[in-house]
């Protein structure tokens, strides 16, 4: 009996859509429907997004987290997600990488937000093993104390989803966009964003390297069988996230004088 | 009036974490414990429900509020609204993560806890009584029956701990 098939034959099934250049919002619209409306495992992985887009978590205030008046001036997108955590600016140099699992997909994981962080943890400790001292510090994922991922997650009844977007390269003046947030991780010890973030390009030797090595590790838990996003069901789901419009700006803006 | 408490408040207090893992602050306890409150009902995804009359009013329980962590924001329905036994029918979020909260029942929601919009924490300090999160007016009395009683409910969290 080869016991490396048996093994394998005994892993759970994770769908593998692969795209590039898909929009941000069109890529978090996809995965709540998934979260929502679908029952099986998937991993996304979506290699940059057209234009740099800032986006926020479920309760994240517009005052509070951004530069509005710079924001409607130069017409940068800002979206409200459906998942928790931070804000992020994200561009065609961000890679984004999502989980959608089932509760019986990682044997024994209970699904509360620390232990699937933790989780998660381990699958890129061991994909990234070869280059540099990462860890999951306070839920961001760090070489040394320096942030190159960000995350968010959302926990259903029966169903999670983990998603991240991974900073291959960034435009310093980007984050200029953005404002250094009331709650900040302690590690982050009110460094500016340029100072605590770093360029995974300076640290992993390609994106394909990066993408092959992280679907290795998860295919230590998963089957994966790749599936065009075309191939993907369009079941009737009205998603929550969404671009915000320049009036609720605009009134935010006003009514908060910032 | 809770008759039955365990040690939540001195594990806090010891900065001891309740995610599920064996710890030992003292030689005879092996886990930390969460309060559960006898005259509430339970539901496996850790809501709580106390019936009244005709009002019956839910939350989160503290064995959920505990694992979860600190509750930065909620997200409640609006007055009017129905829910069902078993569906999502709000949020909370906490440490980068949204979390659906199912309702223990089924009917009308006729009041929102206001206060959790500017006091979110309100949930973890006070999961039975200032941290409600809705009242709603019951359809159906039979749901309560599929509920777990306080004991029944205490045994489910304790193997869901032990399992991982």
């Amino acid at each position: 009996m080869n016991l490396n098939n048996a093994k394998k034959s005994v892993l759970p099934i994770m769908n593998l859509v692969r795209m590039q250049g898909v929009p941000i919002l069109d890529q978090l619209h996809l995965e709540e429907r998934l979260l929502r409306c679908d029952l099986k495992n998937w991993c996304i992985v979506n290699v940059g997004t057209p234009q740099p887009t800032i986006v926020m978590g479920i309760s994240g205030k517009p005052s509070e987290l951004i530069n509005i008046k710079s924001v409607i001036h130069n017409q940068v997108p800002v979206i409200r997600r459906f998942t928790g955590g931070g804000t992020v600016i994200v561009d065609k140099e961000t890679i984004f990488v999502t989980l959608i699992c089932n509760r019986e997909a990682v044997p024994l994981l209970q699904l509360y937000p620390q232990p699937i962080m933790s989780w998660t943890g381990t699958l890129y400790q061991d994909a990234l093993r070869d280059f540099g001292k990462f860890s999951l510090r306070e839920n961001d994922y760090v070489f040394d104390n320096l942030k190159f991922g960000g995350n968010a997650q959302s926990i259903t009844k029966n169903k999670w989803i983990h998603h991240t977007s991974f900073l291959w390269d960034y435009d310093e003046r980007n984050m200029e966009y953005l404002k250094h947030p009331q709650r900040t991780p302690k590690y982050r010890s009110e460094r500016s964003h340029i100072e605590f973030l770093c360029r995974m390009k300076d640290i992993i030797p390609s994106k394909s390297v990066f993408i092959e090595k992280t679907l290795n590790s998860l295919q230590k838990h998963f089957v994966l069988q790749p599936i065009k996003s075309d191939d993907i069901s369009n079941a009737p789901y009205a998603p929550s996230s969404r671009l915000l419009t320049r009036q609720e700006l605009e009134h935010d803006l006003l009514s908060t004088g910032t | 009036m809770a008759s039955k408490f365990w040690a939540s408040s001195a594990a806090n207090a010891l900065k001891i974490s309740c995610s599920g893992t064996k710890i030992s602050a003292f030689p005879a306890l092996s886990r930390c414990f969460s309060s559960v409150l006898d005259g509430l009902k339970y539901t496996k995804s850790h809501e709580w429900v106390k019936h009244e009359g005709s009002v019956a009013t839910v939350g989160i329980t503290d064995h959920a509020q505990g694992h979860l962590g600190e509750v930065v924001f909620v997200e409640l329905p609006e007055k009017g609204v129905a829910v069902t036994q078993g569906e999502g029918f709000g949020a909370v979020e906490s440490v980068k993560a949204t979390s659906d909260v199912n309702c223990p029942i089924s009917g009308e929601v006729i009041e929102v806890n206001t206060k959790l919009t500017e006091t979110p924490g309100l949930i973890n300090s006070s999961p039975y009584e200032d941290g409600w999160m809705i009242k709603v007016k019951p359809s159906s009395p039979l749901d309560l029956d599929s509920l777990l009683d306080a004991s029944n409910y205490t045994k489910h969290c304790e193997e869901e701990d032990a399992a991982h």
